[in-house]
């Protein structure tokens, strides 16, 4: 099998068969035209041969799985995708780093802000437990890590911040409604700057939904998505102080 | 039959220390009363609406009650004087309290018996009303008939109640039992209630009366066509905890999530404040025959589900404990447990297994609401799916009284209209498919299942016999549930809390109740 990485399509069984699997419902009582029109949306999607394969009657609406060809294409060679570029380091060596380079205690907020009440990302990253194995921020030696909780307002969060005099404020979107993170992390980002600390805190966000180019468009200094454990932002925070002079 | 094994003395033990620590908290909660527990009677005698600049009018009421100093004294007996005095309901003296017209602390005082008098006539039409909708609901589930149990409970959650109305209906016409529809963000931090029909909301849509009265017309309807009773759920927790209460057994509801240790770990709701507040809204909650749902699930969502199974087996007897104190019978007792733990860990459905059946048999006519999968979703939704239909089928082999589906996009958005049917379809599937299941099967003497939920009841007697020597309220500041620790003074509502007055008397706590408290 040969792959022709400037032209990339998904991929089922076959080399470039485009096979791409749907679901959703149409606000349309259910029945032959409702078919027919869950086909017509998926061609008009840019899809190919649409195979309505399910179809449920939700009285009033219409439910629909369905399967169909994608026809463009992607040059997989031209791909750039901004990270966050910071090596690594675990837990012993982030807490040799801080001894070494910063010589006292790194201060870091977080919380999960706005209307989230999802704690499961931020304690992943800070709790003692950690998540997976990964041991959280506040088992590292040189952190003071504080964990504020769920739904806290981007004003008590800048209030924490300057109280604690935070040298990096976490904050992890989770799960959201029409998008309402987006405006919720501008707000945040507006605060900090009204309270003119912005470029004393290293700002990160995080969450499944949450990639570092969002971040970095947001005002952030980093975003880390799915599979962040606390040594990944420990390593950026550190090494980011010490960068611009924060120590 | 006990499948488990348990050893009985342990459970009466656990029973026995549960007692005597929500004794202890009741001497406390019969000292005081609370700005919301006053707001509830004046709901209750009558008073709604909002003056001009929106604040509700029990708000009105009680705040210059508060301000005079007369909190104490219970807002039953200011507002009596005030009915004896000036010959208007209670509506008019609060709009001419909201009108500066009148100040109810200030009139000459009639004699105590008079008023008491006046108040319990009052009184007496609300809990009239409210025993009306208890009939009416046990009409309606005699006439249409009820879904089987586990329940099945769904959220909706908009934030328009119009739109939620939609939701619900559609998750009805696909099997829906329950329809729980969820408060927007931070309601539980408000210390007033909002007003009228509510069309903005985020992750959620406001408790108001009218939104009650919408979405309870709606499930009668749908609940007619589909030929079942739809029961109808919110949250009566947080700061207004009572007056939800008040408001949702005036508009018929049926379930009510209902914990004062949620509010206090996980809504940082003063410990004082919210334990006075549980007291009256179970009362009320009791009386209207609402099964109360506890939030212990909660805890594993912050603490260890394998490390702190215990820790909800404990809060499940303090909770059966103080709701048998505000007159609620295990068949509304709706105790919460949760399905938590990591996926990836051996047997881990053995554990979940021994968990739910030894809650089951601890507490053998609570319907027990059993939560789904939270901390372990990941936007894989295919697995989710599964992990769902997982704890679907310990539900039905372990005969779970509420079952709160888990929706496969747990840890996205909020749920799309057709997250919802496959949901339904999902459990109907299982519950169907393995329906006596749990009638067949035995568990193995001394294998994992039994000594697992041997172990779990044993750390639980023991940590409330430490809870029974220490205080409730100690053992909270000591982050001994769901590791979230809380002060006696911190959190938020304190300064609506007063110590009651010799005079003091709330009328509908002896009708409800049948008893002097």
């Amino acid at each position: 099998m040969k792959v022709d990485l400037t032209k990339v399509k998904p991929y089922g069984d076959t080399l470039n068969d485009g096979m791409v699997q749907l679901s959703f419902t149409l606000p349309v009582p259910y029945g032959d035209e409702a078919i027919e029109a869950a086909r017509q949306l998926v061609r008009k999607m840019g899809l190919e041969e649409p195979s309505v394969v399910y179809s449920k009657d939700l009285v009033g609406f219409s439910y629909f799985i369905v399967y169909a060809k994608a026809t463009q294409t992607v040059d997989y060679t031209k791909i750039e995708v901004p990270k966050v570029d910071v090596e690594v380091m675990d837990k012993e060596q982030v807490e040799e780093y801080i001894r070494e380079n910063i010589k006292r205690n790194v201060v870091i907020v977080g919380a999960c802000t706005g209307t989230d009440a999802h704690t499961v990302g931020i304690d992943a990253i800070m709790n003692m437990k950690g998540y997976a194995g990964h041991y959280g921020l506040e088992r590292y030696e040189g952190i003071d890590a504080y964990n504020l909780g769920s739904q806290v307002p981007n004003e008590e969060l800048v209030a924490k911040a300057i109280e604690l005099n935070a040298d990096a404020i976490l904050v992890s979107q989770v799960v959201t409604q029409k998008d309402v993170h987006i405006p919720n992390l501008t707000q945040l980002v507006e605060l900090l700057e009204a309270e003119g600390i912005r470029d004393k805190v290293i700002l990160v966000c995080g969450g499944p939904r949450i990639s570092h180019e969002l971040a970095k468009e947001l005002g952030y200094d980093a975003g880390f998505g799915a599979g962040t454990f606390a040594e990944d932002v420990a390593s950026f925070v550190v090494t980011e102080m010490v960068k611009r002079k924060l120590v | 039959m006990s499948k488990l094994n348990l050893d009985q003395t342990l459970i009466d033990s656990s029973r026995n220390s549960a007692r005597k620590i929500v004794d202890e908290v009741q001497k406390f909660i019969d000292l005081h009363t609370t700005t919301a527990t006053e707001r509830t009677i004046a709901r209750l005698l009558g008073v709604d609406g909002v003056d001009d600049i929106g604040k509700p009018l029990p708000n009105v009421l009680v705040d210059s009650i508060k301000e005079g100093n007369g909190l104490g004294r219970g807002l039953a007996y200011w507002l009596g004087n005030a009915v004896v005095q000036t010959g208007d309901t209670p509506q008019e003296i609060a709009e001419k309290v909201s009108r500066k017209e009148l100040d109810i602390l200030r009139l000459p005082t009639a004699s105590e018996e008079k008023i008491k008098e006046t108040v319990t006539d009052m009184a007496k039409v609300a809990v009239e009303k409210i025993a009306n909708n208890r009939k009416k609901r046990e009409e309606l589930i005699s006439v249409l008939g009820e879904g089987r149990k586990p329940y099945l409970y769904v959220i909706v959650a908009t934030g328009n109640i119009y739109e939620d109305v939609e939701q619900a209906k559609s998750a009805v016409r696909q099997g829906a039992d329950i329809i729980a529809v969820i408060r927007t963000t931070g309601q539980s931090l408000l210390d007033y209630v909002p007003y009228g029909p509510t069309t903005e909301g985020f992750g959620g849509t406001y408790a108001t009366q009218e939104n009650f009265r919408i979405m309870r017309k709606a499930l009668d309807e749908v609940g007619q066509e589909v030929g079942r009773y739809i029961r109808l759920c919110n949250y009566c927790s947080g700061l207004c905890m009572p007056e939800i209460a008040a408001m949702g057994a005036m508009e018929r509801l049926d379930v009510m999530l209902n914990d004062a240790l949620y509010g206090i770990l996980f809504r940082d709701i003063n410990m004082q404040r919210t334990l006075v507040d549980q007291f009256f809204s179970r009362v009320i909650n009791g009386f209207a025959g609402i099964i109360i749902n506890t939030g212990e699930d909660n805890y594993l969502t912050t603490a260890d589900a394998v490390e702190e199974a215990h820790t909800v087996l404990a809060s499940q007897f303090i909770n059966e404990q103080f709701a048998l104190k505000a007159g609620i019978p295990e068949e509304q007792m709706g105790l919460g447990h949760a399905f938590e733990m990591n996926p990836d860990i051996e047997n881990g459905f053995l554990l979940e297994l021994a968990q739910a059946q030894m809650a089951r048999e601890i507490f053998p006519k609570a319907p027990l609401k059993y939560m789904p999968p939270t901390k372990y979703m990941t936007g894989n939704i295919f697995k989710g799916h599964l992990q769902n239909a997982m704890f679907n089928l310990v539900s039905i082999m372990t005969n779970q009284g509420i079952q709160l589906l888990g929706m496969l996009t747990e840890a996205i958005h909020t749920p799309h209209l057709h997250d919802r049917y496959l949901s339904l379809e999902n459990a109907k599937y299982i519950f169907n498919n393995a329906r006596n299941l749990g009638d067949e099967i035995m568990f193995k003497e001394g294998g994992i299942i039994q000594t697992r939920a041997q172990e779990v009841l044993k750390k639980a007697e023991e940590l409330l016999r430490q809870i029974e020597r220490e205080g409730l309220f100690a053992t909270i500041e000591q982050g001994k549930f769901g590791g979230v620790k809380r002060s006696r003074t911190g959190g938020k509502g304190l300064d609506g809390v007063a110590k009651k007055d010799p005079g003091y008397f709330n009328p509908f706590i002896e009708l409800m109740l049948g008893g002097e408290r």
